[in-house]
């Protein structure tokens, strides 16, 4: 209970205070120091749930099972871990003078109210809350995409507005759909958007309207997850931020917008006798497979890039929870796991590069390594992770996935292979150049920071070889939840 | 014939007065008059929801039907107004497709959103049920004049239409939302507003207008 409290507090206090002094030296440490905080918090509670099994608190209005819990450490570590990446980055950003000091205040303040709609959105029991949530992570987010006022990131900026708005409006109209089913079996009031009463009564819930109402959701929620072919924002909004920012949407968003999703698809999966949901999302996940490999070939911004590759890879995950069943929901959890610590890494690693030559064009990006080596082995140990090599746990994870295809949906599995290999082919014979060749990089006037780079790639190698049992334990848990 | 009793067919005239003036929102160029239609429809949406709170003795609709007025009718113009009188834009040339189309289409939605929403009104045992293909139609009307309006403004108005739509949805499918869920929707739509606003402001500084053309750079 006080574990729940203590999570969701901490980065609202932060929050506050950094609007207070977000734009002074202290700044960054404070951020670090309220990621920190939050993520304790998590780890408590996370011990309380690992002992005492799901927990319901305040009038049953926040639940934490197995399938939140996990993402709550996650959120919160990646949280931390992006605060310290941030530190000197931001500071280096401050020095090539593309920001001003009410600008620092406004990035540092909003960065910990993202972290707060994120838990809340994954703690919270009720469905409608979980909209608000989400649609307050646009918000907090929209002004930081924007946050060096160029053309293009004001348009990314606007474009991320209004299509996620738009998406999200229709969610609402999911989450509206979904009560009016409810209502009739649970009464008025708020217990029939609460997820554990739904889930109770999910066989009994009106199929047409459930289906209905899955559609707007998938719709809507799936436009934050960057599922093709409501993916235009996403791009832009990676490529013209800060890279933090890039960080934390591709790492923490697409996951918990995913979470969302997911959550739904339970109920809907019990009031409909066919495999409605589960058909629709192995279409969706694979056309963002097959859509976004094909475009990685034609990027030339590095951070855009990577971008593509959040599309392809959520759209693998969306496609192994249409498969469904324990082997593929393990296989999607622990790939949502990877993605997000190998994403955030490769960010980290090409924010410093960007910094290094000035520019985010592949083109003009060369021989990372010979100026600094760390951000270039960085750089090509992650790239290599998340297209899938071993020993890394994307591989264990896109392994599963690919067996568990082969046997449920054999059709799909050659698909599958070949956009996997095409995005091999696009992002490796970028990225190799980058780290190699001849080099036209300065020195920074602060050291990078590594240090969350690395912490990040040494977890994926230990999930690819492995996965503790406590994990496992969890991810069997959460896959049997979503069934 | 039977006669509908009087609360009803109040409720029947509010979703046809909604479905007009989202029509009149489509067909309308000057911004202001823009802004005051959809005060209109703030104004009509929070009457309707309160004969809703009378005939049906559910108390939490009126805070619901207060807080609509409050926000919908008084804050979010003022607000509204103040930016187009700041940003000085009151006039809206043209539109990606010209009105009398944009009404043809409106036209189609409409047909096309009653069709979607009868299944789901037969299962309905609200008194409202028959407005919920209308409160579909205004959604659907909403997210037309998102797509062919190319000010910034306007577009944003019709996005604030598309939530006035999706509130009456919830009015007349369900008696409205849990209170707790209403409040974080209306915080969320105001707060949104507020950030709009000086997103806008940083666009004008940027580009010298609020022509959407000049947001058409980034691509694949």
């Amino acid at each position: 209970m006080v574990e729940i409290v203590f999570v969701l507090a901490a980065p609202v206090l932060g929050a506050v205070l950094l609007a207070l002094v977000g734009h002074r030296t202290i700044a960054p440490a404070v951020n670090v120091a309220a990621s920190a905080c939050t993520f304790v918090a998590a780890v408590a509670l996370t011990i309380r749930v690992a002992r005492s099994g799901s927990l319901l608190a305040f009038d049953d209005q926040f639940l934490v099972d197995p399938f939140s819990v996990f993402l709550v450490v996650l959120t919160a570590f990646v949280g931390l871990t992006t605060a310290m990446f941030s530190r000197p980055y931001m500071r280096i950003e401050e020095q090539h003078g593309r920001l001003t000091p009410a600008r620092l205040r406004l990035y540092h303040s909003m960065y910990q109210l993202f972290s707060f709609t994120m838990l809340l959105a994954l703690l919270t029991n009720n469905l409608g809350i979980l909209w608000v949530a989400m649609e307050a992570a646009t918000l907090t987010t929209v002004l930081l995409v924007s946050l060096y006022r160029t053309p293009a990131s004001l348009e990314a900026a606007w474009k991320y507005f209004i299509l996620c708005g738009v998406g999200i409006a229709q969610a609402l109209f999911g989450t509206i759909l979904l009560y009016f089913a409810a209502e009739r079996l649970l009464g008025a009031g708020g217990g029939a958007l609460l997820w554990t009463k739904l889930n109770d009564v999910r066989t009994e819930l009106e199929p047409t309207v459930l289906s209905l109402a899955f559609v707007f959701l998938l719709v809507g929620y799936g436009t934050k997850v960057g599922l093709v072919p409501l993916h235009n924002w996403l791009p832009d909004a990676h490529a013209e931020g800060p890279t933090p920012v890039s960080a934390v949407l591709s790492g923490l968003l697409l996951n918990v917008a995913l979470y969302a999703v997911v959550r739904c698809k339970v109920l809907v999966d019990g009031a409909l006798p066919n495999a409605f949901a589960n058909n629709l999302l192995i279409g969706f996940g694979l056309l963002s497979v097959v859509v976004a490999a094909m475009l990685l070939s034609r990027q030339k911004d590095v951070k855009r890039l990577f971008a593509y590759s959040s599309i392809e890879h959520m759209g693998i995950i969306t496609f192994a929870f249409g498969i469904g069943g324990p082997i593929a929901n393990f296989a999607a959890l622990l790939h949502m796991t990877v993605h997000s610590l190998t994403k955030s890494a490769i960010f980290f690693a090409v924010g410093h590069a960007a910094q290094k030559t000035g520019t985010q064009i592949i083109d003009d990006i060369r021989g990372l390594v010979t100026i600094s080596p760390m951000v270039g082995w960085g750089l090509i140990i992650g790239t290599l992770a998340i297209l899938g090599m071993p020993p890394f746990g994307v591989f264990a994870s896109e392994f599963l996935i690919l067996t568990t295809a082969m046997r449920e949906q054999p059709w799909a599995t050659p698909i599958l292979l070949v956009a996997l290999g095409v995005a091999f082919a696009a992002v490796f014979s970028k990225v190799q150049p980058m780290v190699f060749g001849e080099t036209t990089a300065t020195r920074l006037p602060l050291r990078p920071a590594m240090i969350p780079v690395f912490t990040h790639l040494a977890l994926v190698l230990m999930l690819g070889l492995w996965i503790p049992p406590f994990l496992a334990d969890w991810y069997r848990s959460a896959a049997k939840l979503i069934g | 014939m039977t006669t509908l009793p009087l609360g009803q067919q109040l409720i029947n005239l509010f979703a046809a007065i909604l479905l007009l003036l989202a029509f009149a929102m489509l067909a309308q160029r000057r911004v202001v008059s823009l802004v005051n239609l959809f005060a209109a429809q703030g104004l009509v949406l929070a009457l309707s929801t309160a004969v809703v709170a009378y005939t049906t003795r559910q108390p939490h609709l009126y805070e619901s039907a207060a807080l609509t007025l409050v926000l919908k009718v008084a804050l979010l113009p003022w607000l509204l107004h103040r930016l187009v009188r700041r940003l000085d834009v009151r006039w809206e040339f043209e539109g990606l497709i010209n009105i009398p189309a944009t009404m043809l289409i409106g036209i189609v939605l409409v047909v096309f959103s009653f069709n979607l929403a009868l299944p789901i009104s037969q299962l309905a045992s609200t008194v409202t049920r028959a407005t919920l293909g209308i409160a579909m139609a205004s959604v659907m009307l909403a997210f037309l004049m998102m797509i062919t309006r190319r000010k910034a403004i306007p577009q944003v108005i019709g996005f604030l239409a598309m939530e006035n739509g999706l509130l009456f949805a919830a009015t007349s499918a369900t008696y409205g939302m849990p209170m707790v869920v209403e409040l974080g929707v209306a915080l969320d739509v105001l707060v949104g507003m507020l950030i709009l606003g000086v997103f806008f402001f940083q666009i004008r500084e940027q580009f010298d207008s609020l022509d959407l053309k000049h947001l058409e750079k980034l691509k694949e």
